[in-house]
C-alpha cells in the first residue's frame, strides 16, 4: 500500500447543536461547536488535533465517525463521501475507522467479559463464528500486552491502563484502516501514560494504521504526531508539521497555548518567555464576531472584528488563520 | 521560635476496608520553612493528599486511621490537638485548596456567601466588613467586577474562576500555610498558566508558606523550591528543585522524568516507560515496593525497605543502589 495517499479528507465541516426553549420549543440559537474545518490525513501518519476543553475536538472526531449528523460539510474517507451514505452503508465503513476514548472506566460495559468486549464487533460484523472468535480474542489480547488468558475476566479487574489496552484490543479487532484516539491518555498515570503511547507507536508500525490523535496535552502531541493542528472555539487556527508548528508557531493562540505548557526542568522553564492570556474561552452559543480568538488576543486589532481571518498557507504546508501573521 | 513552620514525623494512616487494610501512608517524614513552596510530587495511591489531609484532621475516621507519627506546626502537635483547636488552625493559620473547584464550592450558596463565612467564623468580622473584604479578595485574585460578582452562584463562574474563587477563600484569613491539592489539574494549560502566575504572584506579596501536591512535574519545576517524590505510601526522595531535575537518585523519579515528552526539545526517541503499575498497599512495605518495577533492583532490595540517606546537600533518597554505577549505595 502506498503510504502517500490521502485517507480521511474533511472539508468546511460543521456542527451545530441547536438549542430549543419556551413552550413551543422553539430553536433560540445553536452551540456553534465545530464551525468550519478542514484537513486531511495521509495513510499511515498521526495527526495531532489539539486545543483546550470546549473547543470542538472531540465533537469534530463524532461528526467524522457519523456519530453526530453534521450541519455541513463533507468527509471523505477512501474517497467515499460519508455525508452522502445511508445508514446501512456506513456501518460497513465503519469497520474501517474505529475509536479509543478517553475514558476506560466508563467506556467498557462493566457487566460483560473482556473476551466479549473485544470479541462483540466481530460478531457485529459477522467477520468471524464461534471458536475462531476466542482465537482472534486471544490473539488481540497478546498483541496489546495482556495475558490472552484474561478474556475471561471482568473490567474491573484491572487497572486504568489494562483498561486502556482492552480498548485499543476492542478497536483493532476489525482491522480499521484509521483509528480516531479521543484524549486516550489523559485519565492515566504518568508512568502508565508512556507505556499506552508506547503500544500504540509499535501498533501503528505493525499494521500501518492512520491515527487522529485527539489530546490537550501539547508535549505527548509533538511526540507522537506527524503533523498537528490547534482548534479554538470550533475552527482550526493553525495546522503544519510538527516541528514547524513547535518551532516556529506563526498564530498568536499557537503561541500563548505552547509557552503555557510546564516544562519538567527548572532552569529551561525559568528561562523562557511566557504569554498569559487574559480570560475565559467564551461561549461557543454566541461566538465572538470576526476572528474567535481576538477577545483574548494581545495582537487583535479592530479588522480583527469585522471579517473571520481565511485559513491561509503561509509557508509551504504550514496554514494558520490570522490576518496579522504575515 | 522553632526552625520549622510544620515538621511532620513518622507519619501513618491506615483505611480499613472490606477487602483488607490499606496502608496508604507509612512513616513519612519532612518540614516546612517560612516562605518555603514544597512540591509534593507522586502518581494516584502514592499518598501524597492522604498525608495532607492526615495533617489536617480532614481523614474520616473509621475507616481512616492515623496509627503514629506527630505534626508540629508552630511547635504544638497538630495531633494531640481537640477538634475545637484543630478547626481554629485549619482555615485560619493552615488553609487547603482541592482539585475540582466545582465540588469544592457549596452550588446553591452565592459565592459571597461562601467567602465571607471563614471571615465572620474565624476572624470575628461583622457582615458589612466580611461583604467588603470578600470583594477586596475576589480582585486580588484577579476576577472582574468583583463587587458585583459576590452576588453569583458558582455554576456563574468558569473553572478557572472558582479556582481562584477557592484560592480567595483559602487567602481569607492569611494563614501561614497554603496547601494546594492538584488545583490546576481540571483546568485547561491557558488557566493553569493564569492561575500558577496568581500563585507567584501572592507568594511574594504575602510571604506565606506553600505546599503543591501534583503529578505533573512540569508544575513543579516551574513552582517549588524544594520537592518531595512519593511512592507507595512513603517519600522515595527530597531534593532542592534544580538539584532533582539535574540529578534525579531514585529509579523511579528517572522514570518518572524520562517517561514525560518534552514540548520544548526536537528530539524523537522512545519514551521510556515505567513497566508494570503502583503496588496495591494491602501490606506494610517491608521490602522496596518500588522492587518489582525497578530495572536496577538488587537482592536487598527484595528484603529490607531502604530509608532515606543524605546523597548531596538537602538530597535525600531511599535506594540501595547507586543509580549512577548500578552497585550497591
Amino acid at each position: 500500500m502506498p503510504n502517500n495517499d490521502v485517507l480521511l479528507k474533511v472539508e468546511d465541516l460543521k456542527m451545530h447543536f441547536p438549542i430549543y426553549r419556551g413552550v413551543f420549543q422553539r430553536q433560540v440559537g445553536a452551540v456553534h461547536a465545530v464551525d468550519g474545518i478542514s484537513f486531511h490525513v495521509m495513510r499511515g501518519e498521526t495527526l495531532g488535533l489539539v486545543g483546550e476543553s470546549g473547543c470542538g475536538k472531540s465533537t469534530a472526531a463524532r461528526s467524522i465517525l457519523q456519530l453526530y449528523k453534521p450541519t455541513a460539510g463533507r468527509v471523505f474517507f477512501n474517497d467515499v463521501n460519508l455525508i452522502a451514505l445511508k445508514r446501512e452503508e456506513m456501518r460497513g465503513m465503519r469497520r474501517e475507522m474505529q475509536m479509543i476514548f478517553q475514558d476506560p472506566y466508563a467506556s467498557l460495559n462493566p457487566r460483560m467479559t473482556v473476551g466479549d468486549i473485544i470479541g462483540e464487533p466481530l460478531i457485529v460484523h459477522r467477520i468471524a463464528a464461534g471458536k475462531e472468535i476466542q482465537e482472534r480474542v486471544a490473539h488481540l489480547l497478546e498483541v496489546v500486552g495482556l495475558n490472552p488468558g484474561f478474556a475471561g475476566r471482568y473490567p474491573h479487574e484491572f487497572s486504568g491502563g489494562q483498561r486502556q489496552r482492552i480498548g485499543v484490543a476492542r478497536a483493532l479487532a476489525l482491522q480499521p484502516a484509521l483509528i480516531i484516539c479521543d484524549e486516550p491518555i489523559s485519565a492515566l498515570d504518568v508512568s502508565i501514560q508512556a507505556q499506552v503511547v508506547n503500544l500504540l507507536e509499535d501498533l501503528q508500525e505493525q499494521f500501518n494504521l492512520t491515527y487522529l490523535f485527539i489530546a490537550h496535552d501539547l508535549s505527548m502531541v509533538r511526540h507522537i504526531s506527524k503533523r498537528v493542528a490547534v482548534m479554538y472555539l470550533g475552527v482550526i487556527m493553525e495546522l503544519a508539521e510538527r516541528d514547524d508548528l513547535y518551532l516556529e508557531p506563526l498564530h498568536p493562540y499557537t503561541q500563548a497555548l505552547l509557552s503555557a505548557i510546564p516544562i519538567p526542568d527548572p532552569i529551561a522553564d525559568a528561562n523562557r518567555k511566557r504569554v498569559i492570556l487574559e480570560g475565559d474561552v467564551p461561549s461557543p452559543i454566541d461566538p465572538p464576531s470576526g476572528c474567535r480568538f481576538r477577545t483574548r488576543c494581545p495582537i487583535a486589532e479592530p479588522m480583527c472584528a469585522e471579517s473571520r481571518p481565511d485559513f491561509r498557507e503561509i509557508k509551504p504546508n504550514h496554514f494558520a488563520a490570522c490576518h496579522k501573521v504575515v | 521560635m522553632p526552625d520549622f513552620l510544620l515538621d511532620v514525623q513518622g507519619l501513618e494512616t491506615q483505611f480499613k476496608t472490606p477487602d483488607g487494610i490499606i496502608h496508604a501512608v507509612n512513616g513519612v517524614s519532612f518540614n516546612l520553612k517560612e516562605g518555603e513552596t514544597l512540591g509534593v510530587v507522586g502518581e494516584s495511591g502514592c499518598g501524597k493528599s492522604v498525608t495532607m489531609l492526615s495533617m489536617l484532621g480532614l481523614i474520616a475516621t473509621p475507616p481512616g486511621k492515623i496509627v503514629a507519627g506527630e505534626a508540629f506546626f508552630f511547635g504544638h502537635d497538630l495531633f494531640k490537638m481537640t477538634k475545637e483547636e484543630i478547626r481554629h488552625v485549619r482555615g485560619a493559620q493552615i488553609a487547603m485548596i482541592f482539585q475540582d473547584p466545582m465540588t469544592s464550592l457549596n452550588p446553591v450558596l452565592t459565592i459571597g456567601y461562601q467567602l465571607e463565612e471563614p471571615l465572620i467564623l474565624h476572624l470575628g468580622m461583622t457582615k458589612n466588613q466580611a461583604q467588603a473584604r470578600a470583594a477586596e479578595l475576589l480582585s486580588i485574585v484577579g476576577i472582574p467586577n468583583a463587587k458585583d460578582r459576590l452576588n453569583d452562584y458558582p455554576h456563574q463562574y468558569s473553572g478557572g474562576m472558582r479556582q481562584r474563587v477557592m484560592i480567595a477563600m483559602a487567602l481569607s484569613c492569611s494563614p501561614q500555610i497554603l496547601i494546594a491539592d492538584e488545583p490546576t489539574t481540571a483546568l485547561d494549560v491557558t488557566i493553569q498558566a493564569q492561575i500558577m502566575d496568581l500563585v507567584k504572584r501572592l507568594r511574594s506579596e504575602l510571604g506565606m508558606a506553600i505546599i503543591w501536591i501534583t503529578h505533573d512535574l512540569g508544575v513543579v519545576a516551574g513552582l517549588a523550591q524544594r520537592v518531595l517524590v512519593m511512592y507507595g505510601g512513603l517519600i522515595i526522595e527530597e531534593a532542592p528543585v534544580n538539584d532533582l531535575f539535574a540529578n534525579p537518585s531514585h529509579p523511579y523519579t528517572i522514570g518518572l522524568i524520562g517517561s514525560l515528552p518534552r514540548v520544548d526539545k526536537n528530539e524523537r526517541h522512545r519514551l521510556y516507560s515505567i513497566e508494570g503499575q503502583p503496588p496495591a498497599l494491602y501490606q506494610k512495605p517491608q521490602d522496596c515496593s518500588f522492587a518489582p518495577r525497578c530495572q536496577q533492583a538488587l537482592e536487598r532490595c527484595w528484603q529490607e525497605n531502604p530509608a532515606l540517606d543524605l546523597v548531596a546537600d538537602g538530597h535525600r533518597v531511599a535506594c540501595w543502589v547507586d543509580v549512577k554505577t548500578g552497585k550497591p549505595r
